[in-house]
């Protein structure tokens, strides 16, 4: 199969492309076969190709399977790899997507254009296997893009609402500008690799070595780091492009779970891990990388306290999650990064689809306010989604506390301002436990809020439950990895990874009893935290429901503030959209269009009508006046013929 | 010997004379007799040019307008006398169905 490692992503364009050109006349039977059995065999077909990957060794898979552009000496091709990190990437993609695809046949069931939100989710499933699978920069940039376009389709998919449509622009558009910076960083990797190979960029750093201008804290390597870096946040919405993430969540909840929370967000992460030679040599992207993502991972983290939306408080959460994700990159420890990416996509794919049946049962309400009691009618909901909030909250033992502990341990470590860092996503870690944990009290515990006679709580179908299942059993097996760790065993996990992220990362290999123990030591800290956190949510939303409006009232100013998101929209809309509108309204439009362009035109065809109209006047119909123009004309033409520099001279000449 | 100059000075007024009549008188039939006499003035000129040059392309010349005025006079004639019927007048003036 890895021969053959094509098909796993033609695959699911292969499912687009049927539902999206013969869906729209097929039963719905028809439409799932197609979507959920390309995404299904492509799962198959790339644990198969993992099989074989690990039967040569884990040797580097490589292929070219054509080329796509030859220019002189560069050439980009259609070239697949498959190595450790992709074998990660590939199996969440596929594997949490086939899941996705079976919820959202429950999910999307009594919705109309079925076929089309299939066709677009296939498509979006074709662009991430090339973005994971893609060998060099320009092809991972073709499903970096692909994967923005299907996103922008997903948000859109309620096309008829404005504000979902407005989502998808907004999506769309800033993910320009992050996509802007990417192109600009390959270009520099251009200039200074002449090729964007990744194989041939990173394995030129430990042959020749690289030379001093290109390293060093101002070097190129670090603005091509930082432009990717740029084109990463866009596209994970890290500060400050996050702003369109929360807003995605007009899409369907399938697409919020697979795309906005489970991979296509985490293709930052993938594509600064996948770059860690680079960045490890320029010190200064990576501060940079360690501050933003620490600083939106607690940032997020405030919003999401105070939101009553049940997506947006998701939503703010997988921010602040891709934060920790970049913080782990950003100090070096990019498997710990990566681990998370993988034990993320399953909690939060899961606590999306979770949200996703909730809404489903209390008939399309969003607002946490109008849900509460909802556990004992729909207990399998509420079971896997309080795995998944023990899991992200870091509960011993789920998943989320493995690699969150591990982010934790390598920021505490870090030479630049580690401490700093630590404290961060420590605080940030407590936020989270109370967040999730005041989610699920709202959603499920508590008084009913909600009308019984009007809304009929019913439990999902098992097309639904059945994917909550199972991601409920990833989310608490996920993190084991790492369990032997904890008794000074090895780290499964970063020892698979470490072929490609290579000696980076030395913490790990320490393995002394003090470094053990003070992971030990960090560990319980951040239980403790996640404890806190757990407590104070219910204690505010159990225990004295009342205490919590109070809290809200004491505290107004920042409540309101973090209730507005920090008037970040607000600010954008003043400080860019509105200045871009006027300079578009009054210049370009009022300016270059009407006044340049529609002018000329319009002046032309009036200077025409206005000379047309001057000489409509020699046509008087009056024989006498052709007469005259008739003698003058002649005198004209004789004038003319004498006065002419050259020409009357041989009629002259003649005379004589 | 007359010198050529005064030939050509003569055929200058007669063409002028033409001219004039063309664009100032408003009877029909003058206004055709002017033209007569701008062609028979070009005529001249031709004739003149032939003798001083001892060629005799001018006086072929003069063979071909003659026989073109010829033609001409006879259609024109003929448009006079359709618009002499049509108008009951001879006066260009009032023959302005095209005017604006």
């Amino acid at each position: 199969m890895l021969e053959y490692l094509w098909i796993v992503p033609l695959l699911p364009l292969l499912g687009s492309a049927m539902n999206g050109l013969f869906g729209a006349k097929w039963p719905n039977k028809f439409v799932n076969g197609a979507a959920i059995g390309s995404t299904g065999i492509s799962f198959l077909c790339a644990l198969e190709a993992v099989r074989e990957f690990f039967d040569s060794g884990q040797v580097v898979f490589r292929k070219e399977f054509f080329t796509w552009i030859a220019a002189g000496n560069f050439r980009a091709g259609f070239d697949l790899q498959m190595d450790q990190l992709t074998v990660v990437m590939v199996l969440v993609v596929t594997g949490v997507g086939w899941l996705i695809h079976i919820y959202a046949t429950g999910y999307m069931a009594h919705e109309s254009g079925y076929y089309r939100f299939f066709s677009y989710l296939n498509l979006f499933m074709f662009f991430m296997l090339i973005l994971v699978l893609a060998a060099n920069y320009v092809l991972l940039f073709v499903g970096w893009e692909g994967v923005g376009l299907s996103s922008y389709l997903l948000i859109g998919f309620y096309f008829l609402k404005k504000s979902a449509a407005d989502a998808g622009k907004k999506a769309f558009i800033v993910n320009r500008i992050g996509d802007f910076g990417f192109m600009l960083g390959m270009f520099l990797l251009f200039r200074a690799f002449h090729t964007l190979d990744f194989q041939a960029i990173f394995t030129s750093s430990t042959l020749g070595g690289w030379p001093v201008e290109l390293r060093g804290h101002l070097g190129t390597l670090t603005f091509a780091c930082l432009l990717l870096f740029m084109g990463a946040c866009g596209k994970s919405a890290q500060l400050p492009l996050y702003v369109w993430l929360p807003d995605a969540m007009e899409g369907p909840t399938p697409v919020s779970a697979l795309i906005h929370a489970a991979t296509m967000v985490t293709a930052g992460v993938y594509v600064v891990a996948r770059s860690h030679v680079l960045f490890t040599h320029a010190p200064t992207a990576m501060l940079v990388v360690a501050i933003v993502g620490c600083a939106t991972a607690f940032f997020a983290a405030t919003i999401g306290l105070v939101q009553t939306d049940i997506k947006k408080v998701l939503a703010y959460s997988t921010v602040s999650q891709l934060g920790y994700m970049f913080l782990a990159c950003g100090v070096g420890a990019f498997s710990a990064g990566i681990f998370h990416l993988m034990t993320h996509a399953f909690f939060k794919a899961l606590l999306f689809l979770g949200a996703g049946s909730v809404i489903h049962a209390v008939g399309g309400e969003q607002d946490m306010n109008r849900m509460g009691g909802l556990s004992k009618k729909i207990p399998w909901t509420f079971g896997t989604m309080l795995v998944a909030t023990m899991a992200i909250a870091g509960i011993p033992f789920f998943a989320g506390f493995f690699s969150k502990d591990a982010i934790l341990f390598a920021a505490f470590q870090s030479q630049n301002g580690g401490r700093v860092l630590y404290t961060f996503g420590l605080l940030t870690a407590l936020l989270t436990s109370f967040y999730m944990f005041r989610l699920i009290f709202l959603t499920f515990r508590g008084n009913q809020r909600f009308d019984e006679r009007k809304v009929h709580v019913h439990e999902s179908p098992w097309s639904m439950l059945g994917p909550l299942v199972v991601l409920a059993v990833l989310s608490v097996v996920g993190g084991w990895f790492a369990l032997p760790a904890f008794f000074s065993g090895p780290d499964y996990f970063s020892n698979f990874l470490a072929p490609v992220f290579g000696g980076h990362e030395s913490v790990e290999a320490a393995g002394e009893a003090a470094v053990h123990q003070l992971e030990l030591i960090l560990a319980a800290v951040a239980v403790s935290a996640a404890v806190i956190g757990l407590a104070v949510a219910w204690w505010l939303y159990l225990k004295k429901p009342e205490k919590a409006d109070g809290l809200a009232k004491s505290l107004q100013p920042a409540y309101t503030t973090l209730l507005n998101k920090y008037y970040v929209d607000e600010i954008y809309a003043a400080v860019v959209v509105k200045p871009l509108l006027w300079i578009s309204t009054n210049v370009l439009w009022k300016g270059a269009d009407v006044a340049g362009i529609d002018g000329a035109v319009n002046g032309i065809a009036d200077g025409a009508i206005a000379i047309g109209d001057g000489l409509r006047h020699t046509q008087s119909g009056n024989t006498r006046s052709y007469a005259v123009w008739v003698v003058v004309g002649a005198i004209v033409i004789i004038g003319v013929i004498f006065f002419w520099p050259s020409a009357g001279r041989p009629v002259i000449g003649m005379v004589h | 010997m007359v010198p050529t100059s005064y030939y050509v000075v003569l055929s200058a007024i007669l063409f002028g004379l033409g001219v004039f009549a063309f664009i100032f008188k408003r009877n029909i039939i003058t206004i055709f007799m002017s033209i007569e006499l701008m062609l028979n003035a070009v005529n001249l000129a031709f004739v003149a040019f032939s003798q001083a040059l001892g060629k005799l392309d001018g006086q072929v010349f003069v063979l071909f307008v003659i026989v073109v005025a010829a033609a001409e006079a006879a259609v024109g004639l003929g448009i006079i006398i359709l618009i002499a019927r049509n108008r009951e007048t001879l006066n260009v003036e009032r023959v302005d169905l095209l005017k604006l």
